[in-house]
């Protein structure tokens, strides 16, 4: 039975999507929903998301209450309203927060950015088998027994023996009439995608550039997860030096010193080679920085590292520039230099929080 | 179905045997229920139809589908728990969580005849539709019917607007809510500055028989009745939907949606009007009925488990069932014990009047008499004593903007008494009139917000405003206070604006 509720939910979520849809660039650059990410929803709070009502305001914060204490005491915390059931008080002083899932937040967030749907890298090359329950057998387990072909069997054999009686229709199946689901192997594109984010960590690189990145890892990684079944991801951090670190140090690691931004390359490199063959997984290395490097010397060494080792292994690199206040902004110009028409480069420039909405489109919007 | 299976668990007697002992227990201590029919429904269910506000044929519409993901998100994070609902409809129905505990299940059916009892006899519901449910089904089937005929969307923004304003009815008309003129008079209306004089048979007697004071005084009345017929409405009205469906020029659909809000709002006024005493009466009976009557010894441990977290109170929240047996208690204590009356109150010795005992035993006779005729606003001005204010340790919280935390301001009984009357009134609404559907000369609607000391949400309030517009049509107008400035609010269907009015009153 359907319920009649499920349509008004349907209804519901509906109008939430569309909220969500209609603010989505205030979200993105607010990064306010990044905090409450669960592992399988984000809770998103939508205070236009209710019937308006003739209410009173918040000069109206006063009620009773019933308890022990003196008058001074705390009570309660101001945003929400400790009367939640008590008689007659204001209704709703809550702000509405609904759950949404990654997949559904992914969905929005491919229709409005209108996004291509990633086509798998190597189409002939990323291959893997799976088994899908889709045929039907003579013998097979019980437990696999399929219900309805079994009893059409026997429809079948009692109709051609005549014993079929439409009067008092019975039919019982008899050994011969048994049907098995059986497995069939499938070919299926190889699903796996690791995402390896590299970012700049030295002095020039302030706490704004960072949440910059980090909200613009949150949407990427969104995206990437509604488009992979498996989706890994790695984090390095460098200044003059690189290493692989986790994601929490990943975003309050702190260094000074200077850049180099090929020692990141590498370590890039070696982290694909050790761990994540061509042949099974599509590789996405994105690289935030604000555009210092050492010298024209270690650009070229970066460039080369590119040509060579990296981009022949990876679905496409990307690399966004972080606006700050120190840095010269000359890297993206000596990539894009490097690499005028590359399809497997993407450059991007993030001015501000503004301009993340923006760079994801530029990031993600080839499809690759 | 689902129900028998679940009844014969344990080999232990069935519900309905159970249902039979606390129903004779519930007469044999007065209780004069409605015929109350018990249904067992699951968790999902028991949400769907709580999201409907018990009534599982309703409308449809996304604000139930709201409520009901809050519903289903509480019990499966194990938040809440919904143990019954009860309708007021005859015969009365009540649903109950199939997985309830037997013990739960007992007090349950208490709780619902305490309430199915205060439906019945308690005055303010005496006007309720009593086949609601029918009556809900038909709304249900009507906007359907729109739906279909007008689309979706179509029909959903209008009930949107609908329901922004459900709350504009007038709640102390209970005895009236379908209060409207009858008939109408078209007659030319006469010179109403000629005002009727006796016949005097000697002009000399016409001074005594028709007073010039008098006269002037009638045609002073007449003059100014005359006015106020002009003016539209006559007087201000609060059943602000109700103007809406005589005079907004929507059409006949719409008008029907609107009445649908209009009668749904008033059939759970009641409700709303009686909390406090209704939780309070069932609370006071399942207990009762339960500790006398129907406990097995092996369930009491659960039962006082259980009824304590219906009263428990949170620091912050005032526990409608807490407050609202213990209150009934303590009537029931004063009128046993005679401590009521002018002689009571004006003891001053404070010793006398805590032994104060005159056996009068009039305890059950006045609750009876109180659940009869009063609700939450006359039963708190009542009732609630000084005495009780400190025993129950009643206190005004207030938000302190510098922390941005709620706390207690003070305990003192006038204003702990005041605050509860206040957010009482008008069921804690701000009260909205209409005062002119004819304003500017421009059709224009002006509503007058009686302001109490506390200002409207003006981000709702406008949203609000512009509901109110989409089915006015013409521009609308509020007049309301904020920040101790006189304020017109309007809107124009295009924008909002702001007029000041503070300089024209000062």
């Amino acid at each position: 039975m359907v319920k009649r509720i499920e349509k008004d939910f349907a209804r519901f979520r509906e109008i939430i999507k569309g909220q969500i849809r209609k603010d989505l660039r205030k979200y993105i650059t607010h990064g306010e929903m990044i905090g409450k990410r669960g592992k399988y929803a984000v809770s998103i709070p939508l205070p236009s998301l209710r019937i308006p009502t003739f209410r009173f305001g918040k000069n109206d914060r006063t009620g009773v209450g019933q308890g022990e204490g003196e008058p001074g005491t705390p009570i309660a915390a101001g945003e929400q309203d400790p009367g939640g059931r008590g008689a007659g008080d204001t209704p709703g002083q809550h702000l509405l927060e609904v759950d949404v899932t990654i997949e559904e937040l992914a969905q929005i967030l491919g229709e409005e950015l209108e996004l291509p749907r990633i086509k798998p890298r190597g189409q002939s090359t990323l291959w893997a088998d799976r088994d899908r329950y889709t045929g039907v057998a003579r013998a097979g387990p019980e437990s696999l027994r399929h219900f309805k072909r079994t009893y059409r069997e026997a429809l079948k054999r009692s109709m051609a023996m005549g014993i079929y009686d439409p009067a008092a229709p019975m039919i019982v199946p008899i050994r011969e009439d048994r049907r098995y689901r059986s497995r069939k192997p499938r070919q299926v594109p190889q699903n796996n995608a690791v995402v390896i984010y590299m970012m700049d960590v030295s002095g020039s690189m302030g706490d704004e550039q960072k949440e910059i990145v980090r909200t613009e890892a949150f949407w990427i990684d969104t995206w990437l997860r509604s488009q992979y079944k498996k989706v890994e991801t790695r984090y390095i951090v460098h200044d003059a030096s690189a290493k692989e670190v986790d994601r929490d140090t990943f975003y309050s690691i702190k260094e000074s010193g200077g850049t180099k931004i090929s020692s990141a390359y590498l370590v890039c490199d070696e982290l694909i080679k050790k761990s994540f063959n061509p042949s099974e997984w599509n590789i996405y290395p994105f690289h935030f920085s604000d555009g210092d490097n050492w010298g024209s010397e270690d650009t070229k060494k970066c460039v080369d590292l590119l040509q060579e080792a990296v981009l022949p292994r990876v679905n496409v690199f990307c690399y966004g520039q972080v606006k700050s206040a120190y840095g010269s902004g000359q890297f993206k110009k000596d990539l894009d230099g490097a690499f005028p028409d590359s399809p497997q480069v993407i450059t991007s420039e993030i001015r501000d929080k503004a301009g993340i909405y923006d760079s994801i489109k530029e990031f993600l919007g080839r499809g690759k | 179905m689902a129900a028998k299976k679940s009844v014969h668990r344990n080999g232990k007697e069935p519900l309905r045997i159970v249902q039979e002992e606390i129903l004779e227990a519930a007469r044999a201590f007065g209780l004069d229920p409605i015929r109350t029919v018990f249904e067992l429904v699951a968790h999902d269910e028991l949400n769907e139809i709580a999201a409907y506000g018990g009534f599982p044929t309703r409308y449809p519409h996304w604000r139930f589908g709201m409520g009901y993901e809050e519903l289903a998100k509480g019990y499966t994070y194990g938040l809440s728990k919904i143990y019954e609902l009860v309708i007021n409809n005859d015969p009365c129905y009540a649903y109950l969580m199939k997985s309830n505990a037997r013990v739960d299940q007992k007090m349950v059916i208490a709780h619902v005849y305490g309430h199915s009892d205060f439906f019945k006899n308690n005055m303010w519901f005496s006007q309720t539709h009593r086949r609601m449910i029918d009556e809900m089904a038909n709304h249900g089937t009507r906007i359907r019917r729109y739906l279909e005929r007008h689309g979706e969307r179509t029909v959903e923004e209008f009930l949107d607007a609908a329901l922004s304003l459900e709350w504009l009815i007038d709640y102390h008309s209970v005895y009236s809510p379908t209060r409207r003129r009858t008939r109408y008079d078209f007659s030319e209306p006469e010179d109403p500055a000629a005002v009727h004089r006796l016949r005097a048979d000697h002009d000399y007697m016409d001074r005594y028989i028709n007073p010039p004071d008098y006269l002037e005084a009638q045609r002073k009345r007449n003059v100014d009745r005359a006015k106020a017929a002009k003016r539209f409405p006559e007087r201000p009205e609060k059943d602000v939907l109700a103007f809406l469906i005589e005079h907004a020029p929507i059409e006949n659909w719409q008008r029907d949606i609107l009445s649908i809000v209009r009668e749904e709002s008033y059939y759970i006024a009641p409700q709303a009007l009686t909390k406090i005493m209704n939780e309070g009466w069932a609370t006071y009976w399942h207990a009762k009925i339960m500790t006398e009557k129907a406990l097995d010894p092996a369930e009491v441990v659960d039962f006082a488990d259980h009824h304590s977290a219906t009263l428990g109170t949170q620091p912050g929240a005032l526990n409608p069932y807490k407050l609202g047996v213990e209150l009934w208690r303590d009537i029931e204590d004063r009128w046993n014990r005679g401590r009521f009356g002018r002689e009571y109150d004006e003891c001053d010795d404070l010793a006398r009047k805590r032994m104060w005992d005159l056996n009068l035993g009039l305890g059950r006779e006045k609750i009876f008499e109180v659940r009869r005729i009063y609700n939450d606003l006359t039963f708190i001005d009542d009732f609630l004593t000084k005495e009780f204010c400190e025993d129950q340790n009643l206190f005004v919280y207030r938000h302190n903007a510098q922390s941005n935390r709620y706390e207690i301001s003070e305990r003192d009984f006038e204003t702990v008494k005041r605050t509860l009357l206040f957010r009482l009134t008008n069921m804690g609404h701000p009260l909205l009139q209409v005062v002119d559907g004819n304003f500017r000369n421009r059709s224009e609607l002006l509503l007058i917000h009686a302001h109490e000391g506390f200002d409207l949400d003006l981000e709702e309030a406008r949203d609000a405003l512009r509901n109110l517009q989409r089915i006015w049509q013409r521009p609308v107008n509020l007049e309301t206070v904020l920040e101790d400035q006189l304020k017109l609010l309007v809107y124009d269907g295009q924008k909002h604006s702001e007029e000041d009015l503070s300089r024209t009153f000062a």
